[in-house]
C-alpha cells in the first residue's frame, strides 16, 4: 500500500499524538540526569525535582521581600497586557477593516497605507513608544497593538471583500442603508473571522509582550525570565517557558470553542 | 402608458460594446423571460433594471421617472447564487426586509414591532413552502429551497418590480418544476413585473408572458466586441394569462384586489 493511502487506526492515532512529546522528555530527562551525574550543582538543565521546587518557591510560596506570589503576579500582569493589547487591536483592527474593505471611498487611502504600516517592524519602534508613552503600562500595550493591528486590520478587509457582492445588493434590496447594511450584514460576518485572526496573531502578540516586558517592567512573566537569565536559573525559565506555551494553547482552544459556540452557521456557510 | 421604458439603451465596457440602441416598452404586470446566447448581455440588461450598473447612454423610466441609480427596496432581486444570508436563520432571512426600512440607526426591530415583523416574515414564509424551517440557518437548506428563501426575502418587501437571474439555474429538474408552479402562483397573486434571465428555452416559453430574445444584429469577425447585442425577437406568450391580467386591471381597482387572488 502506498504511504499516502495508509492512515493511523482509532487506536495507533493517540500514541501517534504522543510520541514524539514523549521523545522529547525523554531526550530532556536523560540529558539532566547525565549532567547532574557529572555535577550536580549543573544550573543548565535542571531536573523535574529542582523545577518543582523552583515552581514551588514562585507560585505557592510569599516573597520574602514583597509578600507577593511572584508567579501569579507575573501571571496577572502578562495577561492584563496581553488581554488588553488583543482587545484594542481588534476592535481598531475590526473598524479599519471594515472600513477599507466594504467602503470604497475609505478603501483607497487607507488600502495602501495599512500595506506599508504592516511592514513597520514593531520591535524597531519599541524606543519611540517608550519614548512617547513612557516606560509604564501604556508602552507595552501600545507594543502588541500597533504589532497586530495592522495584521488584522488587513486580514478583515480582505474577508470584507470576499463577502459576494450579490449579498450587499440584496440587503439593499431590502432597504438597508450603507450602516445598516454594515451593521447587520458585514460585521456579524466578519465576526467569526476575527476570532480566526485573532488565533492567527495570539504568537506575536506574546512575543510582543515578552520583548516589552524584559526591556521596561517591574512584573510579568517576559520581565522574570530575563531577570532569572542573570543567575542562569533554568530551573525558573523551563516552568515559565512551559506556563507561557500552556496560556497560549488555552487561549488558541478558547478562541476556537468560541467561534463554534457563538457562529454556529460559520461551518456550514463555508461549504 | 407603459410601466417601464427602455430608451435608447447603449452599455458599453471601454471598447466592448454590450447593448446597443436597446428600445422596450413593458406593461406593468408582465412577465419577461430573457433568452440569449452566454455574454449576449441579457444579464447586464437586469443589472441596469436593478441600478447595479448604470447605461453609457440612454435612460430607463419607471413609471414615467428615470430609475434610481442604485438597488433599492422597488426592485427585488434573486441570483443564481448567494441570495441569502448565512448568518440569519430562514426567519431573519425575511423579517430583515421589514426591519431594515423602518430602522435607519440600528437596522433591528426589538418588543412588539420585532414580534409582528416575524409573524408577518413567518406568513410570506408559508406561502412559498418553507413554514417547517423557520429556525433553520439558510445555509442548511437545500439549493432549491435556498431560491424559495430568496423569493420570500424579495416577496416580503412588495417590489414593483421582480428581477430573477437564472435563479433556477442550479437546481435539478424536478425541483425546478416545482419552483415554476411556485413562481407563476405567486406572479397570478400579485400584480408584479417579472424580467427572468434563463438559459432553458422551454422555461422561457412556458413562464413569460413575453419572450425578449438577445442577440447581435451586426457582428465584425474581425472586431468581435464592435457591436452590441439588442432585442432581435420580442414575442408575446401564453396569451390565455396575459388576457387574465388585462381584464382584471380594466375592472374598477376594489374589485379588481379581491379578483386577483381569485385568479
Amino acid at each position: 500500500m502506498r504511504l499516502i493511502n495508509r492512515h493511523p487506526d482509532r487506536a495507533g492515532r493517540p500514541l501517534l499524538v504522543l510520541l514524539p512529546f514523549a521523545l522529547l522528555l525523554f531526550a530532556y530527562f536523560s540529558g539532566s540526569a547525565a549532567r547532574l551525574a557529572d555535577n550536580p550543582n549543573d544550573k543548565l538543565l535542571p531536573s523535574a525535582t529542582q523545577m518543582v521546587a523552583a515552581v514551588d518557591r514562585l507560585a505557592f510560596t510569599p516573597d520574602k521581600r514583597s509578600g507577593d506570589y511572584l508567579f501569579w503576579k507575573d501571571t496577572g500582569a502578562s495577561l492584563a497586557r496581553l488581554g488588553m493589547g488583543i482587545g484594542i487591536a481588534a476592535l481598531v483592527g475590526l473598524g479599519l477593516g471594515i472600513a477599507a474593505g466594504s467602503l470604497p471611498l475609505l478603501g483607497a487611502p487607507l488600502s495602501p497605507l495599512l500595506t506599508v504600516l504592516s511592514m513597520v517592524p514593531p520591535l524597531a519602534i519599541l524606543p519611540i513608544l517608550f519614548i512617547v508613552f513612557g516606560l509604564g503600562e501604556l508602552a507595552k500595550v501600545m507594543l502588541i497593538v500597533l504589532g497586530i493591528t495592522p495584521v488584522l486590520a488587513r486580514d478583515l478587509e480582505q474577508r470584507a471583500r470576499e463577502i459576494p457582492v450579490e449579498l450587499l445588493i440584496k440587503a439593499q434590496t431590502l432597504g438597508a442603508n450603507t450602516w445598516t447594511l454594515i451593521l447587520r450584514v458585514v460585521l456579524p460576518q466578519l465576526l467569526p473571522r476575527l476570532l480566526i485572526a485573532l488565533r492567527l496573531v495570539l504568537g506575536s502578540a506574546w512575543l510582543f509582550l515578552i520583548a516589552a516586558e524584559a526591556i521596561a517592567a517591574t512584573d510579568g512573566l517576559g520581565y522574570r525570565i530575563f531577570l532569572v537569565r542573570r543567575y542562569m536559573a533554568m530551573d525558573v525559565i523551563l516552568p515559565y517557558v512551559l506556563w507561557i506555551t500552556l496560556l497560549a494553547w488555552l487561549m488558541d482552544l478558547g478562541l476556537r470553542q468560541l467561534t463554534r459556540l457563538a457562529f454556529p452557521w460559520y461551518e456550514g456557510a463555508k461549504a | 402608458m407603459s410601466f417601464i421604458s427602455v430608451k435608447n439603451i447603449w452599455q458599453e465596457y471601454g471598447d466592448q460594446v454590450v447593448l446597443e440602441r436597446l428600445n422596450l416598452n413593458i406593461r406593468e404586470g408582465e412577465f419577461c423571460t430573457l433568452v440569449g446566447a452566454s455574454g449576449c448581455g441579457k444579464s447586464t440588461f437586469l443589472r441596469l433594471l436593478l441600478g447595479q450598473e448604470r447605461p453609457s447612454r440612454g435612460e430607463i423610466l419607471l413609471d414615467g421617472q428615470p430609475l434610481a441609480g442604485e438597488p433599492d427596496a422597488s426592485r427585488g432581486i434573486v441570483f443564481q447564487r448567494y441570495s441569502v444570508f448565512p448568518h440569519l436563520s430562514v426567519l431573519d432571512n425575511v423579517a430583515l426586509g421589514l426591519e431594515l426600512p423602518r430602522t435607519p440607526l440600528l437596522g433591528r426591530l426589538f418588543g412588539s414591532a420585532k414580534r409582528e415583523a416575524r409573524e408577518q416574515a413567518a406568513e410570506t414564509l408559508k406561502r412559498v413552502g418553507l413554514g417547517h424551517a423557520l429556525d433553520k440557518y439558510a445555509t442548511q437548506l437545500s439549493g432549491g429551497m435556498q431560491q424559495r428563501l430568496a423569493i420570500a426575502q424579495a416577496l416580503v418587501m412588495k417590489p414593483r418590480v421582480l428581477l430573477l437571474d437564472e435563479p433556477f439555474g442550479a437546481l435539478d429538474p424536478g425541483i425546478r418544476k416545482d419552483m415554476h408552479a411556485l413562481l407563476l402562483e405567486l406572479w397570478r397573486e400579485t400584480n408584479l413585473t417579472v424580467f427572468m434571465v434563463t438559459h432553458d428555452l422551454s422555461e422561457g416559453f412556458s413562464l413569460g408572458t413575453r419572450l425578449l430574445v438577445f442577440d447581435k444584429v451586426r457582428v465584425d469577425p474581425h472586431a468581435p466586441n464592435a457591436y452590441g447585442a439588442r432585442v432581435t425577437y420580442d414575442i408575446p406568450l401564453n396569451s390565455d394569462r396575459r388576457a387574465a391580467r388585462a381584464a382584471v386591471d380594466a375592472l374598477p381597482a376594489h374589485i379588481g384586489a379581491g379578483l386577483q387572488s381569485a385568479l
